[in-house]
């Protein structure tokens, strides 16, 4: 997972939108490095910026009314500023995106097959019929069961999962190096959800695909990801590896997301911790801290901005925004024996 | 938690036609959604109804609500039998059971203001208007946490949660004894399902309320009810205390499902998957 260069690059990227409300700067300040076969998850709750992120690296929002600062490199090649014949060729070609709701992105007017043909032709130089023949090969290559029969199968003959899995079959079709997932099994039933988690577990190690998880679930972040950035409003609050982030979590936000997951792994607790407040309006943003007002541990220094930085001198890689010192961090943070954020008096 | 029950279903049936032909419709087979399923609810108990998409539960909930007509079987509130009562016999039984719903922005008017969503019930059932169907009103939104202001306010200037606490505030405007709670907290944000499942724990506490809640995440489910049933393909496969179903799952539909849910933590879904 370490060493070699980085396959992704996004530095200090800020996309900000203008809104008959007002200016909103939905994505602010986030970096990160992805490497080939790493799989990086960025949590957030709705609002955090990480569809946004993932939408500007594929080069999706780009509008009259959007503003997009920073760095996107692809493989050392800048695609902030690409022109748009160009990104389409990133696109599917180099980066392969799945979204949530596999209802709505396929064209249900179109056989399934057609339409992975379309995406193949649309940038190889190969015929109907050899297209065809691929489509069958990427179906069958998911798990797709009499592929051959079922590439010409409407979207609406496809369950849920089945047609979660076609997805991933056409965002591989043009074997990108990268893949986004953007809550690819938030619509789906928990036992489809692990089929389709496996299947990208085995995507990452077989083609060395490197994957960006989007996700607001701990439960599948602790199955398949390497590293964690945990966003909140715009801004990553805290970056580690998986365990780091799991059993050395820096930040009270972090803390709260763990302490508010109902477990089938430990005793119910009488009462479910949880966060206070909602999260904030883009609009109104707090000073210094944006999760300062939801804050039980909030103190003088808050209202000055932290840095996203590392502050456990033993471990450069795990960077937080929270200004509590470690030693406060790691007894604040026990909540009944458990990691959890203690309700706001 | 015991104490003679509620409402008790039995032998339930919901199947609904399909039919073909063009003048005349033929019935050609049936889709067998509710086959068969019994349970109860104990005056202020919490019975979690859990399983995956189509498994029938949300049409179960539906069929005793009375909401679709039940093909067969018995429905009885309080001992008396209600399956197939027609809208206008069902009219006064409205006030005892309550329905609280998946998504706060689609099951709130968006053309009305909030003290009109919530205060809508008392006055259909004539049971306050004026200024006392106002403070009503307003009591209910403060007692599910939102502030006696909000009342002038539309839906669209509220948070998800903060919807959700609406669509509470209007379901016990007319006092039930049981609420159904159809996969009330899936559509919101991690950190807000802990504030509504436990405003849910306080108001039954309070109240003396009943709960068949109906979700699909069995984390959630566990963590409210006092007895759990599983729902798969129209039946109810196993029934038992929360702990027990979850920890010594019987059947095996129960365990797959168990076995499915990810464990947020990762040493343990390295082993997991270590051990197959």
């Amino acid at each position: 997972m370490n060493g070699g260069a980085p396959l992704l690059s996004v530095s200090d990227l800020r996309v900000g939108f203008v809104t008959e409300a007002g200016r909103v700067q939905a994505v602010d300040g986030v970096s990160f490095e992805l490497r080939p076969g790493e799989v990086l998850a960025i949590v957030g709750e709705s609002g955090s910026g990480k569809s946004v992120t993932a939408q500007t690296i594929m080069g999706l929002t780009r509008s009259k009314n959007s503003r997009i600062e920073g760095s996107v490199k692809l493989d050392g090649e800048e695609l902030t500023g690409a022109d748009e014949a160009h990104l389409r060729e990133v696109r599917g070609e180099r980066i392969g995106m799945i979204f949530q709701d596999p209802m709505t992105s396929f064209n249900p007017v179109y056989k399934v097959g057609d339409q992975i043909v379309e995406a193949i032709r649309a940038h190889r130089d190969l015929s109907r019929a050899e297209s065809h023949q691929r489509a069958i090969a990427l179906l069958d290559s998911v798990g797709i069961p009499n592929a051959a029969q079922r590439v010409d199968a409407y979207p609406h003959e496809f369950s849920g999962g089945m047609r979660q899995r076609a997805m991933i079959a056409m965002a591989l079709s043009l074997e990108p190096d990268v893949l986004i997932a953007d809550e690819p099994t938030t619509a789906l039933d928990v036992t489809v959800q692990a089929q389709i988690l496996r299947l990208l577990e085995d995507l990452n190690r077989e083609r060395g695909l490197a994957t960006i998880l989007i996700t607001h679930d701990l439960g599948v972040v602790a199955e398949v990801a390497d590293r964690v950035l945990v966003m909140y409003a715009g801004r990553v609050v805290e970056e580690g590896t998986l365990d780091e982030i799991f059993y050395d979590p820096q930040h009270p936000y972090t803390w709260g997301l763990m302490g508010s997951l109902t477990r089938l792994d430990r005793p119910r607790p009488h009462r479910l911790p949880q966060i206070a407040g909602s999260p904030p309006s883009l609009l109104e943003l707090p000073q210094g801290c944006h999760f300062r007002p939801r804050c039980p541990h909030e103190f003088s220094k808050c209202p000055q901005n932290p840095e996203l930085e590392a502050r456990l001198p033993e471990v450069p890689g795990h960077c937080d925004r929270c200004w509590l010192t470690p030693e406060q961090k790691r007894e604040k943070r026990q909540v009944e024996g458990q990691i959890g954020l203690e309700a706001p008096s | 938690m015991s104490g003679e029950s509620l409402l008790e279903v039995t032998d339930l049936v919901k199947h609904f036609p399909v039919k073909r032909g063009i003048l005349i419709d033929r019935e050609v087979d049936q889709v067998r959604a509710v086959d068969g399923v019994s349970f109860t609810v104990a005056r202020g108990e919490t019975l979690g109804l859990v399983g995956e998409s189509g498994s029938g539960k949300s049409t179960a909930c539906r069929a005793v609500l009375q909401l679709l007509k039940p093909t067969s079987g018995s429905v009885k509130f309080e001992g008396r039998e209600i399956a197939g009562l027609g809208r206008r016999q069902m009219r006064p039984l409205r006030r005892e059971m309550q329905m609280i719903f998946q998504d706060p922005y689609a099951s709130l008017n968006p053309r009305k203001r909030v003290g009109q969503i919530v205060g809508d019930p008392l006055r259909r059932q004539k049971i306050a208007s004026g200024s006392e169907l106002r403070q009503r009103v307003q009591e209910l939104l403060e007692r599910v946490g939102l502030s006696s202001e909000h009342y002038n306010r539309y839906p669209h200037e509220f948070s998800g949660g903060q919807r959700q606490r609406i669509g509470i505030a209007r379901a016990l405007s007319l006092k039930p004894k049981l609420v159904i709670c159809d996969e009330p907290v899936s559509a919101l944000d991690v950190s807000i399902q802990a504030q509504i499942i436990n405003l849910l724990d306080d108001l039954q506490d309070e109240l003396g309320l009943a709960y068949l809640f109906v979700a699909h995440d069995i984390g959630v489910v566990r963590h409210i009810s006092d007895r759990i049933a599983v729902m798969h393909d129209g039946k109810i496969v196993e029934q038992g205390s929360a702990d027990q179903v979850c920890e010594q799952p019987k059947d095996d539909y129960t365990k797959k499902l168990l076995a499915a849910v990810p464990i947020p933590d990762p040493r343990e879904s390295r082993e997991r998957a270590a051990s197959g």
